[in-house]
Parts: structure tokens; C-alpha cells; sequence
């Protein structure tokens, strides 16, 4: 038997009882993208029309490279939470629904790894 | 007890959406646009791993009407969601809910969001003349 209140075992765990994991965790990749994408979209912007060469040593180089796989993470996580809550509201199916994001969860992850793998090829050569 | 006489919630084909309703309703859109167009971004540093043949076609097809097409309204969408995000994040920390202030900040949004788009695309087509 708890010795917790039941105020105190309901605190923070909200309808879904898994508490504000998916809340919070949505909200800091929100922050993190805003340097991020501001910073990548500008500098794809600049190298728009530049050869091949410029543009791999450019977006190859380590601070830009760990600044991309940061992107990466971050915008994929932000993207799986995002498509959860739609999904959630929308599709009224229990079993649709689960299955929706599942496989946005397994997309997700699957493009965020090609991201990495290619981002680790152009940084270090292959 | 009667239910006839209750207050109903807006019937959307009669009920004039006011404008946060509608950019509430976009920033979803958006990030659902946006997660479709992380395949873009996947492809483009696919290609640009994949050696200079591939990253070339990639290139020319960005550059075609087509490939501006969707970078056009990829950009427009990342500023939108990026705007109105950050507004949500202000309505997160508590401030920002009055009714006149959730006006002028729709139209903050909107602006930012164009500003940004037209400016990025205006520095794309520079540094393309000038390289």
C-alpha cells in the first residue's frame, strides 16, 4: 500500500499517466530548433546556387556537422511528438490510431538515422 | 432536465472562424507539412553524401519550377511554425492571452512569418548571382 495522498499519486500524471514527459519534451526541442533551423535555412539559402564542392566542406565542416545532427534529433523527435497529438485527435480508431504512430514513430527514427549516416559520411569522407 | 436549450458549440459551415481559430489550425497543418518535408531535407544530404553526380541532379531539380515550388512553400511553412511556435511558447509561460493582444499577435505572426520568407528568398537569389 502507498503511504502517498491520492492527491499526491495523481500530481503530474495527467489523463495520459505518463505525466508531462510529452509536454516537456515537445517544448525543448521547440527551443532548441529555433537557433537551429533559423541558422540551417539561412545557410542553405547562401549556398543555393554554389558547387559541389563548397557546399560539401560548408555543411561538412565540424561545428556545422554537429549543428545539423543536432537539427536532426531534434527535429525528428519534435515531428514524432507533433504527429502523436494530431493523430490523437483525429483518428478515432483505437487500433488506427495506434497504428498511425507507430509507424510515424518507425519513419521518423528510420529518416533520422539516413540523416545522421549521410551528415557522418559528408563530415568525415567516404 | 432540458437539453434543447443549451449553449452548442459552433457549427463550422455557418460559424466565421476568427482569425487565431484559423492560425491555430495552419500551425497543425504546417507541422504536418513539415514532417512530409523532412524527405526533402533527407534526400538533399542523401544526395550530397552520395558524390557529385547525385548531389548535382539534386540541385537542378531544387532549381526547376517544380523543386522552387516546394521550397517556396516549405520556407513560408517552416517561418509560419517557427513564429507561431514561438508565440506558443510565450502563451506557455503565461503571458499573452488577452483578447486584443491574441489579435495583434496573429497578425505578428503572419508578418514575421512573410517577412522571413520573402528575406530568405531574396539572399538565396543574391548570393546565386553573386557566386
Amino acid at each position: 500500500m502507498s503511504l502517498r495522498s491520492p492527491l499526491g499519486q495523481a500530481k503530474g500524471l495527467g489523463s495520459a499517466k505518463e505525466g508531462l514527459h510529452h509536454w516537456w519534451a515537445q517544448r525543448v526541442t521547440a527551443i532548441a530548433l529555433i537557433p537551429l533551423t533559423v541558422w540551417f535555412a539561412f545557410k542553405v539559402a547562401v549556398l543555393s546556387m554554389s558547387d559541389y564542392q563548397t557546399v560539401l566542406e560548408s555543411i561538412g565542416s565540424p561545428w556545422s556537422a554537429a549543428l545539423i545532427v543536432s537539427l536532426i534529433v531534434a527535429a525528428f523527435y519534435h515531428a514524432a511528438l507533433g504527429m502523436q497529438v494530431i493523430y490523437e485527435d483525429y483518428v478515432s480508431h483505437k487500433g488506427f490510431r495506434i497504428a498511425a504512430i507507430m509507424v510515424t514513430n518507425l519513419l521518423m527514427f528510420l529518416l533520422g538515422a539516413a540523416a545522421i549516416i549521410a551528415m557522418v559520411r559528408i563530415a568525415l569522407g567516404g | 432536465m432540458s437539453s434543447s436549450n443549451r449553449p452548442l458549440s459552433p457549427h463550422l459551415d455557418v460559424y466565421k472562424l476568427p482569425l487565431s481559430a484559423v492560425i491555430s489550425i495552419v500551425h497543425r497543418g504546417t507541422g504536418a507539412f513539415l514532417t512530409m518535408g523532412t524527405l526533402v531535407l533527407v534526400w538533399w544530404l542523401m544526395a550530397l553524401a552520395g558524390g557529385e553526380e547525385a548531389f548535382m541532379s539534386a540541385q537542378s531539380f531544387m532549381g526547376s519550377f517544380f523543386g522552387r515550388l516546394i521550397l517556396f512553400g516549405w520556407s513560408f511553412a517552416l517561418f509560419f511554425h517557427l513564429c507561431n511556435g514561438i508565440r506558443h511558447l510565450i502563451w506557455d509561460v503565461g503571458y499573452g492571452f488577452e483578447k486584443d493582444t491574441v489579435e495583434k499577435s496573429s497578425l505578428m505572426v503572419l508578418g514575421a512569418a512573410g517577412f522571413l520568407t520573402f528575406f530568405i528568398w531574396i539572399i538565396a537569389f543574391s548570393f546565386g548571382v553573386g557566386a
